[in-house]
């Protein structure tokens, strides 16, 4: 029995958990068709159980009262805990999100058992052997998991959030788990507004343009500001931009910042570190303007413009504006 | 509450010595550790931000920063450098981190707090990172705060302390989340919410004074459970160039209506 900790927003199920039932659908079919069932915490929008069933997943678990108003860690886990027991569920996972890393990583403290976290496949059932993502997903873990329950979590991007091909009939059932005033201690008291969440809109957009050293200084930011703007998209930078103070962290893509996805990602005068690769390199295409052709960003780039990003963007942002008239 | 009553807080600090790998990933011949032979050594910045927030934090209540490492002989180069900062005790259990698992390093950690608490000195408050560079295992902190029976706060960036009560706030999925919880307690820190500071070399001397506590760990570890590191494919760069400088812009955008992007 497989067992879940999905998460949900305004909108639904959110992309990371369905990408984690993706990866819940081939154990379950390597195991020969093993149930997956799910936890979902909280308030809830419409239409998550028509969206579980399409993903196959054979039953929920929606988990709420007083104590999940609002988020506490160890209290969220407590009520896995609890599910687990319920269902005799050997596997527990989550998405490998701050969330999903957080509560499986409380649940492991508790049960004093193992956690994988950041898991692309299974390398092997019996023993249980999952591959899992290290130092910022530039490499490659095969880690032991063959005690039971088995606890890890599902790295972002590592799998499509496709549906199922055939939807299944959901069970649904509504729990109140009792919770231990302990685990209530750490719990979030105030959310503040949404606008504060300011690298949202990094992780969302459909073209990132970045910028690193190569900017030259605070001032050496307005043409790819505007190629962003330009081309409906946002900035990210680099961790040197950010460590000099030129450019506000939440702008920062990699390993210690935000991971995007974008359509496009224009990285210049980004050298290409594998920590901040490991924030980029989702990306469907990525174009590169460097001055050194041998920079591992350009190496690893769709394409790339050798030369300096000054001249480089200022003249593609007047083409632009050349075209459109 | 510390060593003497009414005294500013005590802040622990954990840290990591990583390979500083930048460019390229060597591994050990066995696979079971990123060889940082030939890039050398580092600190997660998550990390770096926690020794800032804790040396704030002191200085703001006249207390102590202890930073504390599980590592190698050589990770002692990281203690000093977190002492050069402002931190002013170190305490360093030897051992191999390619042959511990997060649950032994939160084991080990807990060890000291608890003895440092029976030998006086009290820790109010535990800071880690998020999570490490290298094994990026994101639970020591969380196995911590169950060994100790304390109340953890995960992925703070920013924190204050007042009246017995950490204050902390987390970049949380809806929005600014604050968590208000009592000390003492736990919190692992992302970066972004402070700058950590440049050692001066007032702070570098002043560091080669400190006593360093040698400790070996109290239990035999379970392991990390690591059958090996892999790393993936390197894949031949197949990068079309587009040209170059500014005579390259006319085909950067034929390939934006290519993609059909910025319209
Ligand atoms: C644990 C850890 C976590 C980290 N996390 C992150 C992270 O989240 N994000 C991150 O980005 N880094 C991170 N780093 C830092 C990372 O290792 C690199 O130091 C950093 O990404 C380098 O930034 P850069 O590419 O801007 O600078 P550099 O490496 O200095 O590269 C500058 C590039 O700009 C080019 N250039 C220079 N001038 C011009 C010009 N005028 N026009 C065009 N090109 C030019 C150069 O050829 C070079 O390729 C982390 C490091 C560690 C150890
Ligand atoms: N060997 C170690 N020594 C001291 N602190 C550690 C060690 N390993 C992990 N930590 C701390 O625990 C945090 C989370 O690590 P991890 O759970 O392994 O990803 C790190 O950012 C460090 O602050």
């Amino acid at each position: 029995m497989i067992l879940l900790f999905l998460e949900t927003d305004a909108e639904g199920v959110t992309e990371i958990s369905l990408e984690t039932v993706a990866f819940a659908r081939s154990l379950s079919a390597a195991g020969g068709g093993i149930a997956i069932r799910a936890a979902v915490i909280g308030q809830l929008p419409d239409g998550v159980r028509e969206e579980l069933g399409a993903h196959g997943v054979n039953e929920v678990f929606h988990v709420s009262g007083d104590a999940f108003d609002s988020y506490a860690g160890a209290a969220w886990a407590a009520a896995l805990q609890e599910l687990r027991e319920r269902t005799g569920s050997v596997v527990v996972a989550a998405a490998g999100s701050p969330r999903g890393n957080e509560v499986i990583a409380h649940l492991a403290a508790r049960l004093d058992v193992p956690m994988a976290a950041n898991v692309i496949s299974f390398a092997g059932l019996a023993p249980f052997v999952v591959t899992r993502q290290v130092v910022g997903g530039a490499a490659l873990e095969e880690m032991r998991l063959d005690v039971r329950p088995a606890l890890f979590t599902v790295a972002g991007h590592a799998w499509t959030a496709e549906r199922a091909p055939e939807p299944v009939a959901t069970a649904w059932q509504e729990v109140t788990p009792e919770v231990a005033p302990a685990d209530l201690v750490a719990r979030v008291v105030a959310v503040g507004a949404k606008e504060e969440d300011r690298s949202d809109a990094l992780k969302s957009a459909r073209v990132v343009v970045g910028a690193g050293r190569g900017a030259g200084g605070p001032d050496g930011f307005d043409a790819v500001i505007e190629l962003a703007r330009l081309l409906g998209g946002a900035l990210g930078v680099s961790r040197v931009v950010t460590s000099l103070g030129w450019r506000p962290h939440h702008e920062q893509v990699g390993q210690t910042g935000s991971r995007i996805a974008p359509e496009l990602y224009i990285p210049c005068g980004i050298s290409g570190a594998i920590q901040h690769w490991a924030g980029c390199a989702s990306s469907k295409t990525i174009l590169a303007i460097n001055t050194d052709p041998e920079a591992p960003m350009v190496t690893k780039a769709d394409y790339a413009v050798i030369g300096d990003m000054h001249e480089v963007v200022p003249a593609v942002v007047e083409e632009l504006h050349r075209r459109r008239g | 509450m510390t060593e003497t009553p009414g005294a500013g807080l005590q802040v622990l600090v954990c840290i990591k010595r990583v390979p500083d790998s930048s460019s390229q990933i060597l591994l050990t011949e066995d696979a079971q550790a990123v060889d940082g032979r030939h890039v050398g050594f580092t600190v997660s910045p998550h990390e770096e931000c926690a020794v800032e927030l804790a040396i704030r934090l002191a200085d703001a209540t006249g207390g102590r920063v202890t930073v504390l490492t599980v590592g190698p002989p050589e990770a002692v180069d990281q203690l000093r450098n977190a002492l050069a900062l402002g931190c002013g005790a170190a305490v360093h259990v030897e051992a191999d981190p390619a042959r511990l698992g997060p649950a032994d390093v939160a084991r080990e950690i807990a060890a000291v707090v608890q003895e440092h608490q029976q030998a006086g000195t009290s820790y109010d408050l535990v800071l880690l990172g998020n999570d490490a560079a290298d094994s990026g295992d994101f639970q020591v902190g969380i196995r911590l705060a169950y060994a100790l029976g304390r109340p953890v706060v995960n992925g703070t960036s920013t924190l204050e302390v007042a009246d017995g009560v950490l204050t902390a706030h987390v970049d949380g999925p809806a929005g600014a989340e604050t968590y208000s919880v009592p000390l003492p307690a736990v919190a692992t820190v992302l970066e972004g919410g402070v700058e950590p500071r440049y050692p001066t070399i007032k702070g570098r001397m002043a560091a080669k004074k400190v006593a360093v506590e040698q400790r070996a760990p109290v239990t035999e570890p379970q392991g990390p459970r690591r059958v090996r590191l892999l790393l993936p494919p390197p894949s031949p760069s197949t990068v079309e160039v587009l040209g170059e400088g500014s005579a390259a812009a006319s085909a950067v955008v034929d390939l934006f209506e290519k993609l059909g992007v910025g319209r």
